[in-house]
């Protein structure tokens, strides 16, 4: 993986429904000014931005970085946009890395948005294409055959998806950036919430928001001049799949396990149960968080919903899943996956607040598109290995 | 002081004429035929329906085309309760994953002619065709599929397709 | 820096594509390969370049992705950006040394909506875009700064055009244009002043593919392997009031970072969707006088969005690839008026 890279500054919008106190433009200086303070640097001491988010259509904006240039202190500065669809924040922040790894530059900002107050993402998902019905209502209703399989596969109690539904919003309340803040929430609130696409709840679900997160990433020479501890990026790994093939397994697919084993071999994991002290995962319906634990091997195959059942994935629990409150509370799509990997990297920084895991050092960033079919991880450490 | 303008209406309209594709434009020519045509791949042998030009594990062209039933399994199924641009149908409705028989992955189609709630995995079903003379050259020409009568497929025969 | 090499190159350009995006690039991608000596299995990392509002559809390179058989799973990533960008990825990526190997691809279909159109998108949401100023306004807008400048003529603009009908015989589906001598084309109407026709690239439908290999392996698998000696890309602010119009600065500081100054070349392929900006970037680029430019006929003769940049570069490689030159600079742009720019120096050796 060539040269180390470290993570020097964090930085992260208040994420809301709707910012529009903030243009997206503003949105995502916001997050870049952030980073910029944490990492002691301002946009001068930057060599490159890689800019990442979902489908343009959500704001409307073609190839929007070229008009973000200026807020983002990119000119006279190489620029890259990434576009993986939902595993975009992740792939994003990989492609940043490469930049440190290579010896290319010294310090890269990575940059991931998304506004969704200002389009209408259901229908830029389910667009009314010639030669296609209109079936499928938005992601919910792409994903819920594929939880209903997992459920059917793997037996598991309907609670399992509503206990995760409810740790993430219990977690959120810890993390001030967090879009939902549900005091209320329980087990009985989230069985009441209507069910939108049956086998999935609304309170199952993620919520649309406005945010964007911003890292600084640094060669070794510049870690060891940055104001705050850094973290050490111990691995990153992308996989891709057709999202539609004969004998396909929809529920577990090779292209998220092909991705762990590379990362885990990087970071010289050979038990990610035991070493790996906190994940950030993907998970935009509740009932990907058991399915991601047997894709990442942190589960046998159908055994990820005992984790959650047994608390196993809690704040207090021997592998804290999603602290930050996870997608399930937050979801600027094209950031959210930039967000898991910022959230991990915080985590091994030990400068999560209230939602730090004690003694984090090694943590896991997780982030998937398509039909489960991109995926992007990064392993990162407080060691530098 | 007026209050602060903190959003625009700015309306985006552009058109756009889209190509099908060789293997689509069989696969369209053929449905209004009431015949469901997919392509198998000459390294794999899987059929792949619609007919794509490409296999997507292979990346070889298909070109031998395959004709299937318009009967098939319900794999997995997903009851639709929120509404969305574009939308057609009425709420609640159901639309799952259907393997016609003949064919290697299946299609996303509507399911009805069964009340919402008794909708199972593995439920036979059979495609109910538009009458031919309002038949579009698209998966809709197909209404719907309905419960075929046959007994439910047992768990291991589709299980592959989940 | 690890030594990395184009192997091959693949491409079609059409007036106007059938069939759809797999069906466009199967072919293409199975030729690079088949130039390179490799086999699907044996690509390390692949990277693409497409853009939605070209098609008007979100995830236009998903379904792209039939091209390639994506199984088992593959290092995959996609740029919404013109496939050069995609390229640069890829030699990055060829930097960390644990592999050999990158395909690169990129299709575009300009002619499925009305391209100057959709490009108007492209710009500030909030003060620029709703005012629909399309892309062949905005570079007539330059245009007219250059020609008030004197940094060019409307004679020199119609040498360009006519130098690159010259230049390309149109192949099978291509776009034929007459050709004509400057004079007479300067006696063509203005269809967006100072901007005739000529001066304007065409809409075009397209698919390139490339395969970059590092190393020894390079000069295994091909005879004459088209190393990179230097890609370097940079942009400048949006806004079109805060930049001189009639200079390309990114460029210039692309071809100095990528080693292209003060140097000699053979071959200039340049990306120029307007006569006026090859005059603008060959300033940039510092060219002396005797280097062939656009032996392809450039994008004024063919021009797919999201292709057209990469297909410099290809065109560029395939000019060392046999024998024709020993040395090329390639360019490739996005964004209105130049806005970003790419460079990549070339060599046999
Ligand atoms: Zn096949």
């Amino acid at each position: 993986m060539g040269n180390r890279c470290a993570v020097i500054g964090i930085g992260q919008t208040r994420h809301a429904a709707k910012r529009d106190d903030l243009s997206i433009a503003g949105l995502v200086r916001d997050a870049a000014l952030r980073a910029l303070e944490d990492a002691g640097l301002t946009f001068k001491d930057i060599d490159a931005v890689v800019i990442g988010k979902a489908p343009d259509m959500f704001e409307g904006v073609m190839m929007p970085e070229l008009y973000l240039a200026d807020a983002l202190g990119a000119v006279g500065k190489p620029m890259l946009r990434v576009h993986t669809a939902g595993s975009v924040g992740g792939s994003t922040a990989v492609v940043a890395a490469h930049l440190i790894q290579s010896g290319i530059h010294e310090r890269v900002l990575t940059v991931a948005f998304e506004k969704q107050s200002e389009s209408d993402a259901m229908w830029a998902l389910s667009p009314k294409y010639p030669f296609q019905p209109p079936l499928v209502a938005g992601a919910g209703g792409f994903f819920a055959p594929i939880v209903r399989s997992y459920m059917r596969r793997s037996n598991a109690p309907l609670e399992v998806g509503m206990q995760v539904a409810v740790k993430d919003r219990l977690n959120a309340l810890k993390n001030p950036n967090a879009h939902l803040h549900m005091a209320d929430i329980s087990m009985d609130k989230v069985k009441a919430s209507p069910m939108l696409w049956d086998p999935i709840r609304y309170l199952e679900t993620c919520p649309s928001s406005d945010g964007a997160c911003a890292m600084v990433l640094a060669s070794e020479s510049a870690a060891k001049k940055a104001p705050h501890k850094p973290a050490w990026v111990r691995g990153t790994s992308v996989r891709t799949e057709p999202g539609m093939f004969a004998g396909r397994d929809q529920i577990n697919p090779q292209a998220g396990r092909d991705c762990a084993k590379d990362l885990y071999a990087q970071a010289g994991i050979t038990n990610p149960r035991k070493e790996i002290d906190v994940a950030e995962i993907y998970v935009p319906f509740s009932w990907f968080e058991p399915m991601w634990m047997e894709n990442l091997g942190f589960a046998e195959l159908d055994t990820g919903w005992k984790m959650v059942a047994d608390g196993a994935t809690s704040m207090t629990g021997d592998l804290p899943v999603n602290p930050s409150g996870g997608v399930l509370s937050t979801n600027p799509i094209g950031a959210s996956g930039m967000i898991r990997f910022a959230e991990a990297a915080m985590q091994v920084r030990g400068q999560a607040g209230e939602h730090q895991i004690d003694g984090a050092r090694m943590a896991i960033g997780h982030a998937y598109g398509g039909a489960s079919q991109f995926f992007a991880m990064w392993c990162v450490s407080s060691e530098a290995g | 002081m007026s209050e602060p303008i903190r959003k625009i209406e700015a309306p985006v309209r552009l058109e756009f004429t889209v190509e099908a594709g060789r293997a689509l434009t069989r696969f369209l020519s053929s449905i209004v035929e009431e015949r469901i045509v997919g392509r198998r791949c000459p390294e794999c042998t899987k059929v792949y329906v619609p007919a794509r030009s490409s296999c997507p594990t292979c990346g070889v062209p298909m070109s031998e085309d395959v004709t299937v039933a318009d009967t098939g399994t319900l794999t997995t199924f997903c009851i639709v309760n929120v509404p969305f641009e574009g939308q057609t149908m009425k709420l609640p409705y159901v639309y799952g994953a259907i393997v016609l028989d003949g064919a290697d992955l299946p299609i996303l189609h509507l399911v009805q002619g069964i009340p919402a709630n008794e909708v199972r995995m593995g439920l036979r079903v059979k495609a109910e065709w538009t009458p031919p003379e309002e038949r579009p050259a698209s998966l809709e020409a197909i209404r719907w599929f309905t419960p075929s009568g046959e007994p439910d497929a047992p768990f291991d025969a589709y299980k592959e397709h989940l | 820096m690890r030594d990395v090499a184009i192997v091959s190159f693949a491409n079609h350009i059409t007036s106007h594509a059938e069939g759809d995006d797999v069906e466009m690039l199967v072919p293409v991608i199975t030729e690079a390969l088949r130039a390179a000596n490799l086999k699907k299995k044996e690509i390390g990392f692949t990277v693409s370049g497409s853009c939605d509002y070209l098609g008007g559809r979100p995830f236009s390179f998903v379904m792209a992705l039939d091209a390639v058989g994506a199984w088992p799973p593959i290092e995959e990533s996609h740029v919404e950006m013109d496939g050069a960008f995609a390229l640069y990825e890829a030699w990055v990526r060829l930097q960390h040394g644990d592999i050999d190997t990158a395909l690169i691809y990129a299709f575009g279909r300009s002619t499925t909506g009305s391209t100057r159109d959709v490009l108007a998108t492209q710009l500030d949401p909030y003060v620029m875009a709703p005012l629909w100023p399309d892309s062949v306004g905005l570079a007539a807008l330059q245009a007219r700064a250059m020609l008030d400048a004197g940094t060019c003529t409307e004679r020199e603009m119609a040498q360009v055009a006519a130098r690159s009908r010259r230049s390309k015989k149109p192949g099978p589906g291509a776009h034929t244009f007459a050709e004509m001598q400057a004079g007479d084309l300067l006696g063509l109407p203005y269809t967006t002043a100072p901007l005739r026709a000529h001066d304007c690239a065409p809409d075009s439908d397209g698919v390139a593919a490339m395969v970059l290999v590092a190393g020894d392996r390079a000069k295994k698998l091909t005879s004459r392997p088209a190393w990179i000696r230097g890609i370097d890309h940079r942009i400048e602010a949006h806004q079109l009031g805060v930049r001189d119009l009639t200079k390309s600065v990114s460029t210039a500081l692309a071809a100095e970072k990528a080693g292209a100054l003060g140097k000699s070349f053979d071959v200039a392929e340049i990306h120029a969707p307007f006569s006026h900006q090859e005059i603008l970037v060959r300033k940039a680029l510092g060219l002396a006088g005797d280097v062939e430019i656009n032996p392809s006929g450039g994008a004024l003769v063919g021009n797919p969005y999201i292709v057209a940049g990469l297909d410099r570069i290809g065109e560029a490689a395939r000019r060392i690839h046999d024998g024709s030159a020993k040395s090329a600079v390639a360019h490739a742009t996005s964004g209105p008026c130049l806005q970003q720019n790419l460079v990549c120096v070339l060599s046999e050796g």
